[in-house]
């Protein structure tokens, strides 16, 4: 009797500590309970095609017949990775995101940095950056094609009006890259000016302040203080606008069809061929499914890479972020 | 604790309750969409892929069905144009709940039928009705039947065809007597020196066509001067490439004539076709009938559409497809809605003066030669075009819209652009062709 008395005060601090370790039991379950619709759906609309789609790149499946169709075995991924003009859309891709990605990042942080430094009409400009990410793919597509539009469009005119020839905005592959890439850097860039904006109302203003009284002029503010502060923003940045420019399809096809002669199709717009236009739908899984490993692929690389950045970077960041606290106090005190 | 069980409990009933009151009414949307039945909305239940001035033109034969039959319900939807539109009435075959009358193009039928997705016309009871093969456009039935059944009823022909600006035409002295038409046209010298004409007489350009970005109308234009030349590019129902290497170079070089020496633009696409010729900076405009209507809003422009000549070869060609009326299959459909189905489609053919407004020239027989029809112009005057109608070759991958004309059609921008020429062109071809040829179909065809 005596010993159960004893040890009960000692058993007592070990559910404690479950519980400053993990919720309760009553928590979980509203956890769960509250995440189930999304599980749900993610189940149902992402999980379930996905193996599905698995499932369907082994066999002759088409769009227009109910059923699976013949098993074919590996014979859809053997030809998809033979075909020249797979590599040739995956290319594009590729080469779309190694021109938009640095171009992307860097316009919106320096037009978010100078709209933040700007004292009047700050709202005009974030509006005005911002504006045209709301506007639907097709109607961009719209007003830009009629602006390339050969011999009477805006564009060609004004290369006409200041006696230059112009170049062939739709018609030639050099033309066709520099009108998507001109179209979706004004078109995506808000995104990315949205997520630096935020993040630079995130930086104290306190480590202007002191800076100034220091005397580091604006552009050491700048390059000393908000392009290190932004390093987490811009991690995010990058790897949502990597992901975003390999899925690229509605404005390369809605402006220019994949062409001219096919040399600006992606990947994405290869697969619709094949599997809705030509109704290959097991071919077009295989494709879908040499693609999404791709980018599975490039996704956990940036992860990877990003875990040991934060590892090896949390040793040297401490003394910086500790004379930062610092920092602020001193002035403060001053003024 | 014996609360919240009651509560569960109501709630589980009520549920129940509701659903089984859903089931009950067997008409709703919710019941047909948990037992997969088609929903009964109406007694004929008709898609089709017709927006704009076609889209106005068909809701006007739609009313004129539920005129003449009062009493029968009738539900139109129209879905996106093109390759949506045809994936879904696949989808919607293939799991059983489609349609009972749809649209196609002719030029997608092959697919269609050999999938097994429609029914022979024959079974589905219009000749009794009427539709038969002597009272069609012979070019259009034929393209109607696939391996000797019949799986479609054609609606129109819409073939590509040749617009001019009359006031331009005029001054550069290429109408006939009469002032009605151009004068005749023997060889591409004669087309040749009539776009030369045109640009003497103050037009920027002797013609204009979409080429930029547009590889259907490119693969129309093509498949037009080639058809006067040789056969199909592809045989045995799309399994082997046919290709007449002279013929194709020579077509080839006749198109980089017109491009070459600024008769015609090398680079333009649709709207910048529309403006040069409704500006009157182009004589003539290559495109599809289907464009009358919009030009018909151009304050100003005299304009009129006749066939193309006969460019190389003997005779005129008129590349062409045709929107048909098809029955989806479906084992679950009354006799008595299918027959309600062939009574639509009859009344879609005796209303067809009202879709000819758009453009198309009637299919039926009896329409194409009514008065109502021939007192339409410019309509009229290319009818014989329907008769020399040059379709897709029959093969899984070719027609209205699809990655076949998508892929050849880019290797012919190239050449319009002056960027490849007739002989890597033919090559081009070869190779674009043999992708198709080559690949697994999804369906077998004979």
């Amino acid at each position: 009797m005596t010993t159960v008395t004893t040890t009960r005060p000692a058993s007592r601090p070990v559910p404690v500590r479950e519980v400053a370790d993990r919720p309760p039991r009553s928590d979980r379950r509203a956890g769960l309970l509250l995440s189930t619709p999304f599980l749900i759906v993610y189940l149902v609309f992402l999980v379930g095609p996905l193996l599905m789609g698995i499932v369907l790149s082994f066999f002759n499946t088409t769009t227009v017949k109910d059923g699976l169709g013949a098993w074919v075995g590996v014979s859809n991924y053997t030809k998809v990775v033979k075909d020249s003009l797979f590599w040739d859309a995956l290319w594009h891709s590729v080469l779309f995101t190694l021109i938009t990605t640095p171009l992307l990042v860097l316009l919106a942080l320096l037009a978010a940095v100078l709209a933040s430094r700007i004292r009047r009409g700050r709202v005009f400009y974030r509006l005005a950056f911002f504006a045209p990410y709301v506007v639907p793919s097709s109607v961009v597509a719209l007003i830009f094609l009629w602006m390339y539009t050969p011999q009477v469009g805006l564009l060609p005119k004004l290369f006409g009006a200041v006696g230059l020839a112009p170049p062939d905005f739709l018609g030639s592959t050099s033309g066709g890259w520099t009108a998507v890439i001109l179209m979706t850097l004004w078109w995506t860039f808000g995104f990315n000016f949205v997520l630096y904006t935020a993040a630079i109302q995130d930086v104290p203003p306190d480590v202007y302040e002191a800076a100034a009284i220091d005397g580091a002029s604006p552009w050491q503010q700048i390059r000393l203080i908000t392009v290190p502060l932004l390093r987490p923003t811009t991690s995010l940045v990058l790897i949502l606008q990597i992901l975003a420019s390999l899925k690229v399809f509605d404005q390369i096809y809605l402006l220019l069809g994949g062409g001219p002669n096919q040399s600006t199709r992606p990947v994405i717009e290869y697969i619709y061929d094949t599997g809705f236009t030509s109704y290959r739908g097991g071919y077009g899984a295989a494709a879908t499914m040499v693609y999404f490993v791709l980018i599975v692929a490039v996704s956990a690389a940036w992860y990877a890479l990003r875990r040991r950045g934060v590892t090896r970077a949390a040793t040297r960041t401490v003394p910086t972020t500790a004379t930062l606290a610092t920092t602020p106090a001193a002035p403060r005190a001053g003024a | 604790m014996g609360g919240a069980m009651t509560r569960r409990r109501l709630l589980a009933l009520g549920g129940g309750l509701a659903l089984t009151g859903g089931l009950s009414a067997c008409s709703s949307p919710l019941a047909s969409g948990l037992t997969g039945s088609q929903p009964d909305a109406a007694d004929v239940i008709f898609w089709n892929l017709f927006t704009g001035g076609d889209g106005a033109n068909m809701v006007l034969m739609e009313d004129a069905f539920r005129t003449s039959h009062p009493g029968v319900s009738l539900e139109a939807t129209i879905l996106g144009w093109g390759n949506p539109y045809y994936t879904k009435l696949a989808l919607a075959t293939a799991s059983g709940t489609p349609p009972d009358v749809g649209i196609s193009h002719l030029s997608r039928l092959p697919l269609l039928a050999a999938a097994g997705l429609l029914e022979p016309v024959d079974e589905v009871g219009v000749t009794d009705l009427g539709i038969t093969a002597d009272r069609f456009t012979p070019a259009a039935w034929k393209k109607a039947t696939v391996d000797g059944t019949v799986y479609a009823v054609p609606l129109d022909t819409h073939p590509f065809v040749l617009f001019y600006n009359v006031d331009l035409a005029r001054k550069a002295g290429l109408l006939d007597a009469s002032g009605d038409g151009l004068k005749p046209m023997a060889r591409s010298t004669d087309f040749i020196d009539a776009l030369k004409a045109m640009k003497d007489a103050g037009a920027s350009y002797g013609a204009a066509m979409s080429i930029t970005a547009d590889p259907s109308t490119a693969w129309r234009y093509f498949s037009m001067i080639y058809s006067g030349l040789a056969g199909p590019v592809v045989t045995d129902s799309g399994t082997a490439t046919d290709i007449d290497a002279p013929a194709m170079e020579e077509t080839f070089a006749f198109m980089q004539s017109l491009t070459g020496p600024g008769l015609m633009p090398k680079e333009l696409n649709g709207s910048g076709a529309n403006v040069l010729f409704s500006t009157g900076k182009a004589g003539f405009l290559f495109d599809g009938e289907w464009q009358i209507p919009s030009y018909r809003l151009v304050k100003g422009l005299h304009f009129n559409v006749v066939p193309f000549p006969a460019l190389l070869g003997p005779k005129p060609v008129a590349y062409a497809d045709s929107h048909a009326l098809v029955v989806p299959r479906n084992p679950g459909r009354s006799a008595a809605r299918t027959a309600l189905a062939a009574r639509f489609i009859r009344s879609v053919l005796d209303h067809s003066a009202t879709w000819a407004h758009g453009g198309h020239v009637p299919a039926w027989l009896p329409i194409q030669r009514s008065k109502g029809f021939l007192d339409q112009s410019p309509q009229r005057n290319y009818v014989q075009a329907a008769f020399n109608a040059q379709y897709d070759p029959v093969a899984w991958y070719t027609g209205a819209g699809s990655d076949f004309q998508n892929t050849v059609g880019a290797t012919i921008i190239e050449v319009l652009a002056g960027r490849l020429g007739p002989a890597g062109a033919v090559a081009a071809m070869r190779a674009d062709l043999g992708r198709y040829t080559t690949a697994r179909p999804p369906v077998t065809m004979k």
